[in-house]
């Protein structure tokens, strides 16, 4: 595991785990109060690695995109010059201007354009500045995208759009710029919605989704974007979509999350462990259409299962989880299926850090369950 | 931005974007520079001193010391291009390219065709027999002559009111009584409501409810022909009403900037449901929304079939060689009501809509032209009719009795591979139509083993 300590001026401070796994050797690094945690695995690297970020991840994964399909396109606002994250820099430099390319002002007109790209073969890579703006796109995206195969008899589809937005809590984003919208769209039957973790899971997913033939939605944890560092593989690869991914193992509870929410849950996970209970916990990666059957399996296994996500508790993804958990795993649940997530409020900017779902909230609700 | 320019007043500096597109001049010397830019065409107009213009982008915008609000409508309204006068006559004044007879006869017979299976389509659902109808009627003429303009490699993507431009390009009658029928033969496998058209086959994408989608994804098709160089274009239709959506000004300003070739064409009916066009905007119609966006646009008379024929046509090339969007509005009348679930009577008075209807008919307009030249009579009328109404009551009576589609048609194509949890709901279903059979439709086929 690699590890870094974000220093904040205000006091609050958020550090942050980025798990690796799956065949590549990491390097170790210093925790926050000053041990050294090994590893999670170690294996042979089946092709060289380079210690990267969030967003070059991503522009790794657009560059390969980009090259392995002449018919690929990356567009939306401020693109052109790298975009306000630099996911999408020197694409244009090495790409030109045809390929991508600013649009204007429009959410709706970029994700309309996009199905429309996309109807025709080509695979449309759009980007909304922020997830908190997608809303003028929802329609597009709910009542066309993911109605155009369906609705046409299979005749037509928009497969090849993929749609790419930052969501989530950055310290000081306020209303507009921490949303975690997912449980919208996870009502939609037709998309995909697909979430990363780290830098290495972010290029394998997002080339998945690219290629994939359905209209995928893709959020990334834009507060792991210059933050999480890790070994990623500099060649083409990809990373299996409704997979979960049981990035640690335990045996007297379970834990769901998605994206940047599963670094504070692996540190509950690591504090936990000092008191004794040893704590499965899952990646989900997508969150439509979800895995099903290795959380089921983890279930069955703990008899007890907590989940955790940024955006409020009313409604959220959480909540659908829970209730597909009760369905398979009633008999075998010991304690009530425990949700620990953002409160019922619009993202607040000073009292952010009291809407997060922290660390210790996370910690008292396995203790709790783990005593129920 | 006044305070910007003022500030940088002494500082030379040019800040190109890498295609060149624009050019923000953060201050220069005007005299004596050029300034041209391929898509902004600005001209060497450096006649200005510095005191008379500024140069931002899009080119030099002069002064000027009088306040003078631009007027909210010109004086006179946009012209409306046509060629057929009210009873019929090619207008003397008029240069266009006169049609061949055997395409002309074909015009008139698809308006006719058209027309009688709106009809007759329109009866069967009062009669209960399908769910749901809409006519195009006193839009004949737009449907059938824009289509005839267009090659079979153009992508048509309609709104509701243009099945007309898909039976011109072949969709047959049977095909038609299959969707309205929702039968096993659906191209759309029954999934839709009925006017829920689509036909890979025909280049024409899948209707869909929502009003004005269509436009910023005909933009996306257009950049697809524009990057396979393809000698073809994209239509896409839509009424009065959809022009508020905003859908609407996203795709005309996406086409203008990203430079495709896509028409937008409006038929201006003067009704959505029953809201008329003094109750949807405030401007004059749509053409003169065109400018606003840098789009090229034209009014046609819609109920002049010659006339849309030939500003399609001259649109059409001008969309493909130029590689830019082109908007016509064609003004008609909505002769029907909205659908069968709207009586318009209620809004609008009778005598408007016969008005529109007797004197001013599309069809019979046409009909005294193709006659006028002797390339039509009474005897063919009949003969067509009569060959029309048959071929109609045949399809509904096939459509009507055909199969249902298979239940799995209910569960397929949510993606492109049916996902777990879709495979379990289908077993579920399957179980429980097993158990309660009479609490589903009969005529569907279920599995035996899922």
């Amino acid at each position: 595991m690699l590890m870094r300590r974000i220093g904040r001026s205000s006091g609050a401070s958020r550090s942050c785990f980025f798990i690796s796994r799956g065949g590549f050797s990491t390097t170790t690094a210093t925790s926050p109060d000053g041990t050294t945690l090994l590893p999670t695995k170690t294996s042979t690297p089946s092709s060289s690695t380079k210690s990267i970020n969030l967003f070059t991840a991503i522009n790794q994964a657009l560059h390969i995109a980009l090259e392995s399909d002449p018919r690929s396109y990356v567009f939306g606002e401020d693109v052109g010059f790298g975009g306000v994250f630099r996911c999408s820099t020197g694409l244009a430099d090495r790409f030109g201007k045809k390929r991508v390319f600013n649009t204007p002002l429009c959410e709706q007109g970029i994700v309309g354009f996009g199905i429309g790209l996309a109807a025709m073969g080509n695979r449309a890579i759009a980007e909304i500045q922020f997830a908190d703006y997608i809303y003028p796109a929802f329609d597009q995206i709910v009542n066309e995208a993911a109605k155009f195969r369906y609705r046409s008899g299979n005749q037509f589809n928009c497969g090849g759009l993929t749609i790419r937005a930052p969501y989530g809590a950055v310290g000081h984003g306020g209303h507009y710029h921490s949303q975690s919208p997912e449980a919208f769209f996870c009502h939609v039957p037709g998309i995909k919605v697909v979430i990363p973790r780290s830098p290495r899971e972010a290029k394998g997913l997002l080339l998945s989704c690219i290629r994939d033939p359905n209209p995928v939605v893709f959020f990334e944890p834009k507060w792991l974007y210059r933050l999480a560092v890790e070994e990623v593989p500099e060649d083409d690869y990809m990373l299996p979509l409704s997979q979960a991914e049981v990035i640690r193992e335990g045996s007297d509870i379970t834990l769901v999350g998605w994206g940047a929410q599963l670094a504070v849950m692996e540190q509950a996970c690591a504090d936990a462990e000092k008191d004794g209970i040893s704590c499965e916990l899952i990646d989900l990666r997508t969150l439509i259409p979800w895995d099903k059957e290795t959380v089921e399996a983890s279930v069955k296994k703990t008899g007890r299962l907590l989940i955790s996500h940024e955006a409020p508790v009313t409604g959220g993804f959480a909540a659908e989880i829970s209730a597909s958990l009760v369905e398979r795993c009633f008999l075998r649940l010991e304690a009530p299926i425990a949700r620990v997530c953002g409160l019922d409020t619009p993202f607040p900017l000073v009292f952010e850090p009291f809407y997060m779902p922290t660390k210790n909230k996370i910690l008292d609700a396995i203790k709790a369950t783990v005593n129920y | 931005m006044a305070t910007w320019f003022l500030k940088s007043r002494s500082v030379l500096q040019c800040v190109k974007t890498r295609a060149g597109l624009h050019q923000i001049i953060c201050n220069r010397s005007l005299k004596g520079a050029s300034l041209h830019s391929k898509a902004l065409q600005l001209e060497d107009d450096l006649d200005y001193s510095e005191n008379e213009a500024w140069y931002f982008p899009g080119g030099a915008v002069p002064f000027t010391s009088k306040i003078n609000f631009i007027a909210d409508s010109s004086e006179e309204r946009i012209h409306c291009y046509r060629v057929l006068d009210n009873s019929g006559h090619h207008m003397l004044s008029n240069t266009s390219k006169l049609i061949s007879k055997e395409l002309a006869v074909q015009l008139y017979s698809s308006m006719v065709t058209l027309q009688m299976m709106d009809t007759v389509f329109n009866e069967v659902q009062r009669q209960g027999r399908t769910s749901f109808y809409m006519t195009s009627h006193g839009e004949e003429a737009i449907n059938i002559a824009s289509a005839a303009a267009l090659s079979n490699e153009d992508i048509i993507l309609p709104q509701y009111r243009e099945h007309g431009v898909l039976l011109w390009r072949g969709f047959s009658l049977q095909e038609f009584a299959n969707q309205l029928f929702a039968n096993k033969a659906d191209k759309g496998k029954g999934r839709q409501m009925p006017m829920h058209y689509g036909s890979n086959k025909h280049n024409y994408i899948t209707v869909s409810s929502p009003l004005g989608t269509q436009i910023p994804q005909a933009v996306g098709v257009a950049y697809s022909l524009k990057m396979e160089k393809k000698d073809a274009c994209v239509v896409t239709y839509f009424g009065d009403g959809t022009t508020s959506e905003g859908d609407f000004h996203a795709g005309l300003n996406f086409a203008a900037v990203l430079e495709v070739p896509v028409i937008f064409f409006c038929r201006n009916n003067g009704w959505a449901i029953s809201t008329p066009v003094t109750e949807q905007f405030r401007s004059d119609g749509i053409a003169v929304k065109g400018r606003a966006y840098g789009i090229p646009s034209i009014r046609v008379d819609g109920n002049d079939a010659l006339a849309i024929y030939d500003a399609m046509q001259e649109a059409r090339k001008i969309a493909i060689k130029e590689q830019k969007p082109i908007l016509i509005e064609a003004l008609t009348y909505r002769v029907g009501h909205h659908s069968t679930s709207d009586d318009s009577t209620k809004y609008r008075a009778r005598e408007e809509i016969e008005q529109w209807k007797a004197d001013r008919n599309p069809i019979s307009r046409y009909r005294n032209w193709i006659e006028g030249n002797g390339w039509w009579n009474e005897e063919q009328e009949s003969t067509l009719r009569g060959s029309v109404r048959k071929q109609l009551m045949n399809a509904i009576g096939v459509a009507e009795k055909a199969e249902r589609p298979a239940l799995t048609d209910l569960f397929a194509d949510v993606y492109h591979d049916m996902p777990t949890n879709l495979q379990e709901q289908e077993r579920s279903l399957t179980e429980t139509i097993r158990k309660h059979p009479q609490d589903f439709p009969s005529g569907f086929a279920v599995a035996s083993q899922i």
